[in-house]
């Protein structure tokens, strides 16, 4: 149960996170210059392997009480977060994501961008564009597979998970060269928060000492529970929404690095 | 320097607490609290962090769907 929720979960947040980097990455390099693009994400790859490779053995080398309770609180105050903005969509309060309308949005900022060489770079706005969109959006995965993989003493397959998720959207997109509007993002998003949340809530609380009625059975207890909290809180919040599914960009990289 | 430091704390702080510090602090209390009562008393804990973020969640998004935001 657990290791195919660990599977899950970091597979499909890195799904989504894989989708938002590759529509950054294809604005950068149709916009400006494909290289330059290109050496920005592998630039961002090595910083996000090196980040891993620092932390991993240090949230390892946790004890099992203490990491319980670290893993714990960072999965529930992320899987909250994730949870509350896609409660905010589905309730029409937040604009939902529409990668088709940001990859507009990215292409009209990078065409009216000033080139400028550094280096080996020929376009130091396309390398930065890739880098930050690599490195923001791969930077939250990253932590919740070593969270999620160290706890289940399983960052093998907490990594595979997110290979597989980075491969199947790199391949995608290379064969579509388009921004995969078509993927669910808001679905799985309400997914992943799901999943978080209910992680965080059963290893944060065990960390604290406590002891779960069904021991991990709990879990198939708190899963189908809290999504059906989300799933009422959407419900009531629907009622004062003041835009049904606005068509506004949620997101660009700039008003992500300026977060 | 300074700017630099405080851009990096800036980013950490957002990245780890997110929007809303309060529920991060409720998270930590929940567990505060879920300890505290399982080590002094023998009432069951297993409630405490469950109920916490019951309150937690719909409060959050009530801050930000306020229109005094």
């Amino acid at each position: 149960m657990s290791d195919t929720a660990l599977f899950v979960a970091v597979f499909l947040a890195c799904i989504v996170e894989a989708v938002e980097a590759l529509t950054i990455v294809l604005a950068a390099g149709t916009a400006r210059d494909w290289r330059s693009a290109l050496t920005g994400v592998l630039a961002g790859l090595v910083t996000l392997t090196v980040i891993i490779a620092a932390l991993g053995p240090a949230i390892s080398s946790i004890p099992m009480g203490g990491l319980r309770l670290f893993v714990g609180g960072i999965l529930l105050v992320f899987g909250l977060q994730w949870l509350r903005k896609a409660i905010l969509r589905a309730s029409g309060h937040k604009a939902l994501h529409d990668e088709a309308q940001i990859y507009q949005t990215e292409l009209a900022m990078a065409e009216q961008a000033t080139t400028t060489r550094r280096g080996s770079v020929a376009d130091w706005y396309a390398f930065t564009l890739s880098f930050k969109g690599v490195v923001l959006e791969g930077l939250e995965v990253a932590f919740i597979a070593l969270t999620f993989g160290s706890n289940q003493h399983n960052i093998p397959l907490a990594a595979i998970a997110a290979a597989s998720a980075v491969l199947l959207v790199t391949a995608l997109g290379l064969a579509l060269k388009a921004p995969l509007a078509g993927v669910p993002e808001n679905s799985m998003k309400f997914v992943v928060g799901i999943m978080l949340t209910s992680f965080g809530v059963f290893w944060g609380a065990e960390g604290a000492g406590v002891s779960w009625p069904g021991s991990d059975a709990a879990l198939l207890v708190l899963i189908p529970a809290i999504g059906l909290y989300a799933l009422v809180l959407v419900a009531l919040f629907r009622r004062d929404a003041p835009v049904r599914n606005p068509s506004v960009p949620a997101r660009t990289v700039e008003k992500v690095a300026a977060s | 320097m300074t700017a630099k430091l405080r851009a990096f704390g800036a980013f950490w702080y957002d990245f780890i607490i997110g929007d809303d510090w309060r529920v991060a602090l409720g998270v930590a209390l929940a567990f505060v609290a879920a300890f505290a009562v399982g080590r002094w008393t023998t009432v069951p804990t297993w409630w405490i962090v469950p109920a916490a973020v019951a309150v937690l969640l719909p409060m959050s998004i009530r801050r930000a769907t306020s229109p005094a935001r």
